[in-house]
């Protein structure tokens, strides 16, 4: 009775998320963080960073990610598929029911205004969970130079108009970490 | 069989669209093309509007083709499949990650990526802020006025009403707030 509550919990509680979750993976990621560790405390914060890292190098939607790890972790097989479907089912209900109407429901100007408005919350939430991460980011040079060489590096190729996937800027950081500490191998972390 | 063509299609998708769902709509794009599910133009009107419905970008576009080829079934077979990669990876790599998490080349590679991705989702907020408050390369001042007035809501909160705003909350505000101005 106790794991069927739990069960609930975590169907509940994602499917909130999934409720709230607009303009993809990022912005979701203050409130996993906000619901799951500071109010919940389900997973810790190094958990969800390493969350956070693993959902953006694996494939699928990182909402998807977050959502069957912090399930797997709280109420194991189970609990992962109780959390992916809370998290599936609110998008899911909401296209399938509106398909049909939905151009005409979104050109409805009260709804038009709003959704301009959720628009910059995004924006905001996103730039937390970059801000969040970057505070716990350790001060030393290699994670530092690493972060600053990827956020330049995708703000000047967009600002020419050039397309640089995430995958290999994820790939060449793996690269210089490695290859880093085979350099400095024995001494403890760079 | 459609069923089956629209579970390998998003499988597909589900198995190969890293770094979230704006990289993965190229990919959609070209499953969706190859079968003929969708015309260009719906597609990138469909595309548009994922980003104003709840959930994952992939989830609303997997809902959407799916039920426009097959129905309701079709809809939960597109979902399911597109939903399942991420969910086995997930499962498979925490039994994995628990025996070599402690292991310093993965810890080495575990923290470069998290600088790498560090980088990338501040970017893509920069660029977002950016996109949200300049529009045809004139400052928007509504929407400039409007983004203080959230983010000062948002990080200020803690110290004003002795309570943090949840990001939940802050969706809800900004929609009511965004609703009045752009109204007006």
């Amino acid at each position: 009775m106790k794991h069927c509550l739990e069960l609930w919990k975590l169907f509940s509680v994602f499917f909130r998320i999934g409720l709230f979750t607009f303009g993809g993976g990022y912005a979701m990621i203050s409130i996993v963080e906000e619901a799951c560790v500071e109010r919940r405390h389900w997973i810790t914060q190094e958990e969800m960073d390493d969350l956070i890292v693993v959902a953006e190098s694996t494939p699928g939607p990182v909402a998807i990610n977050c959502a069957t790890f912090v399930g797997a972790k709280q109420g194991g097989f189970p609990g992962a598929v109780c959390a992916t479907l809370g998290m599936v089912l609110p998008s899911f209900l909401v296209i399938l029911a509106l398909s049909r109407y939905l151009d005409r429901l979104l050109m409805l100007p009260l709804i038009a205004h709003a959704f301009r408005g959720v628009k910059l919350a995004v924006g905001i939430l996103i730039l937390d969970a970059g801000r969040r991460l970057l505070l716990r980011l350790p001060e030393k040079p290699l994670p530092l130079m690493i972060f600053s060489v990827s956020l330049c590096s995708i703000l000047v190729i967009d600002y020419l108009s050039q397309r640089l996937s995430s995958t290999v800027l994820l790939l060449a950081a793996v690269g210089v970490s490695l290859l880093c500490r085979a350099i400095w191998k024995g001494g403890t972390d760079q | 069989m459609i069923l089956w063509e629209l579970f390998l299609g998003f499988l597909r998708v589900g198995c190969f669209s890293f770094g979230g769902g704006y990289a993965a709509i190229a990919l959609i794009r070209e499953v969706v093309r190859a079968h003929g599910w969708l015309s260009d133009e719906t597609l990138s009107y469909i595309i548009a509007v994922s980003e104003s419905t709840p959930g994952p970008i992939m989830v609303n576009l997997a809902t959407y083709v799916g039920s426009t080829q097959a129905g309701v079934l079709g809809a939960l077979v597109a979902t399911f499949a597109v939903v399942l990669p991420a969910f086995v990876i997930i499962l498979v790599l925490m039994a994995i990650l628990r025996r070599f998490v402690t292991n310093p080349w993965v810890k080495a590679a575990m923290l470069g990526l998290k600088a790498c991705v560090t980088g990338l989702i501040l970017a893509t907020a920069l660029e977002l802020l950016w996109a949200n408050c300049v529009s045809d390369s004139a400052p928007d001042l509504t929407a400039i006025v409007l983004t203080t007035t959230l983010a000062g809501l948002y990080f200020g909160s803690e110290r004003l009403f002795k309570r943090k705003l949840s990001p939940i909350m802050l969706i809800a505000v900004s929609a009511v707030l965004g609703a009045a101005v752009y109204g007006i």
